[in-house]
């Protein structure tokens, strides 16, 4: 049984990550996710929420949103819309959003899109859970 | 008889123009090659999708077994009554023929649909000012109606400007998103994008390319195609060579060989959703991929034109500068030899 498995991060714009990891945790869409090398093969949409993965012993996040991961015994891709380290995550501009959404939730406007409003929320709060972990 | 100042002065201001026009060629060709990376850096990803969907496709049962009809509202194939076209410009001229091109394009497209309703997105402020000049636009709509009127048979229903400077995915995706939504809701039959492909400098083209209904996933469905002229490719080449961009298509074997393995290996997955949900999650992200797809190859290809363009233009300006020199030499010589005569006859006079 390996003990390591190739890790591999995906978005439209670029390759976020490619390491040799010993252990990931993927938002799937029915609950987190923690995959250890060896895992059956699995395919699953993600949420939106935190990456977290351990390589050379050492743990890092990333914030993600939409996308899908397919986990194979030696090898993990995740393809996602976004990927943010902690440190690319503008941080004001995340509270900004939060701060927004929540005041649309709360509004009675019958025009707001409250599953949309809370997908937003959900995106900003991500990102600052994310951001304040670095 | 020109004047040699006159002359030496205009010698300077194309001097100042040639000046100008190489160091946009410079800019263009550095934007090309980033381009072109940005491009490359997005296969992984569409390549990925596109398997995922079509090992879905085996599963799930998207087509009924026994009549072969798809089961999913956006494989199914009806009438064309009413069809959306994107049309991809770019946002800036001093690209040579680049944004005409596609305007003549969309012409002829427009032209040879002529029984059915266009409504038209614009994305580049080249084409939204020709499509503003030419067509109303949309109504805005009214929640109460039923059927949205329209301002003509051939109408603007939306506009993006200055998003291709920093092109964004979100933007490909958001735009994907409302257009899957409008074709769902019968609103629109047909979907087409109309974009300048770029495989590389020598392999460009304009097509017309089918977006929805998905025929086939995987494959480009090009209903239209118009191949750049030989001499404009020519013209390319040479610009291309000038400035140190590589005329071939970029080396993608290794990148594709990579990504299509991704979800397409012959063992049992564990699908934690099960694979119909999956396929309907995925198939309007793969409308939003392809749209960023032609975006990444439009900007590409108005960078490689616009390359071109200037390579023209510099060249154009030394030869005038070459034919000005020349022009003014003579009046110098003329005006020295004048004076000679005058000179000579003046002496001989006396």
């Amino acid at each position: 049984m390996p003990d390591t498995f190739q890790l591999e991060i995906v978005t439209p714009e670029k390759l976020v990550v490619k390491e040799v990891a010993e252990e990931v945790q993927i938002p799937g869409r029915t609950g987190y996710l923690g995959i250890l090398p060896g895992h059956a093969p699995l395919i699953t949409e993600l949420a939106v929420g935190a990456i977290t993965y351990r390589a050379h012993g050492e743990s890092r996040t990333l914030s993600v949103a939409w996308g899908f991961a397919e986990v194979l015994q030696d090898k993990v891709t995740i393809l996602a819309e976004t990927a943010e380290h902690p440190e690319e995550i503008d941080v004001a501009r995340a509270q900004k959003a939060k701060e927004r959404a929540e005041q649309r939730l709360k509004s009675n406007d019958p025009e707001v899109d409250y599953g949309r409003a809370e997908d937003a929320l959900q995106r900003a709060e991500t990102r600052l859970k994310v951001a304040a972990e670095k | 008889m020109p004047n040699v100042l006159d002359i030496r002065r205009r010698i300077r201001s194309v001097v100042n123009t040639r000046q100008i026009t190489k160091a946009m060629k410079t800019v263009s060709a550095a934007k090309l090659r980033r381009a072109q990376e940005h491009a490359l850096a997005a296969r992984p990803y569409s390549q990925m999708l596109t398997n995922v969907l079509k090992s879905l496709v085996a599963r799930a049962d998207i087509y009924d077994p026994i009549t072969g009809e798809p089961r999913h509202p956006l494989l199914a194939e009806r009438p064309e009554k009413n069809i959306l076209l994107i049309v991809v410009t770019g946002d800036k001229g001093l690209a040579g023929a680049f944004n005409t091109n596609i305007l003549k394009i969309v012409t002829k497209f427009i032209e040879s649909n002529a029984e059915k309703n266009i409504d038209v997105e614009c994305i580049g402020r080249k084409g939204r000012d020709f499509m503003r000049r030419r067509f109303p636009m949309a109504p805005e709509a009214a929640a109460s109606e039923e059927t949205r009127p329209r301002a003509g048979r051939v109408q603007i229903v939306g506009e993006h400007v200055g998003v291709l400077g920093k092109l964004e995915f979100n933007f490909a995706s958001g735009l994907g998103g409302s257009v899957v939504e409008r074709f769902s809701r019968g609103e629109i039959d047909g979907v087409y994008i109309l974009y300048n492909e770029f495989k590389s400098v020598i392999a460009q083209r304009l097509i017309a390319q089918h977006l929805l209904p998905i025929k086939e996933i995987g494959v480009v469905d090009v209903r239209m195609a118009e191949e750049a002229a030989e001499e404009e490719r020519k013209r390319a080449v040479e610009a291309a060579k000038s400035a140190g961009v590589g005329v071939r298509p970029v080396d993608t074997k290794a990148v594709d060989e990579a990504a299509a393995k991704f979800g397409a290996l012959q063992v049992d997955y564990i699908y934690e959703q099960p694979p119909e949900q999956l396929f309907r999650e995925i198939l309007p992200k793969y409308i939003g991929i392809q749209i960023f797809h032609a975006l990444l190859e439009s900007v590409a290809a108005e960078h490689a034109a616009r390359m071109t363009a200037m390579d023209s233009a510099t060249n154009n300006a030394s030869d005038m500068i070459d034919s000005l020199t020349l022009v003014m030499n003579r009046a110098r010589q003329a005006k020295i030899t004048k004076e000679i005569i005058e000179i000579v006859s003046g002496a001989a006079a006396l």
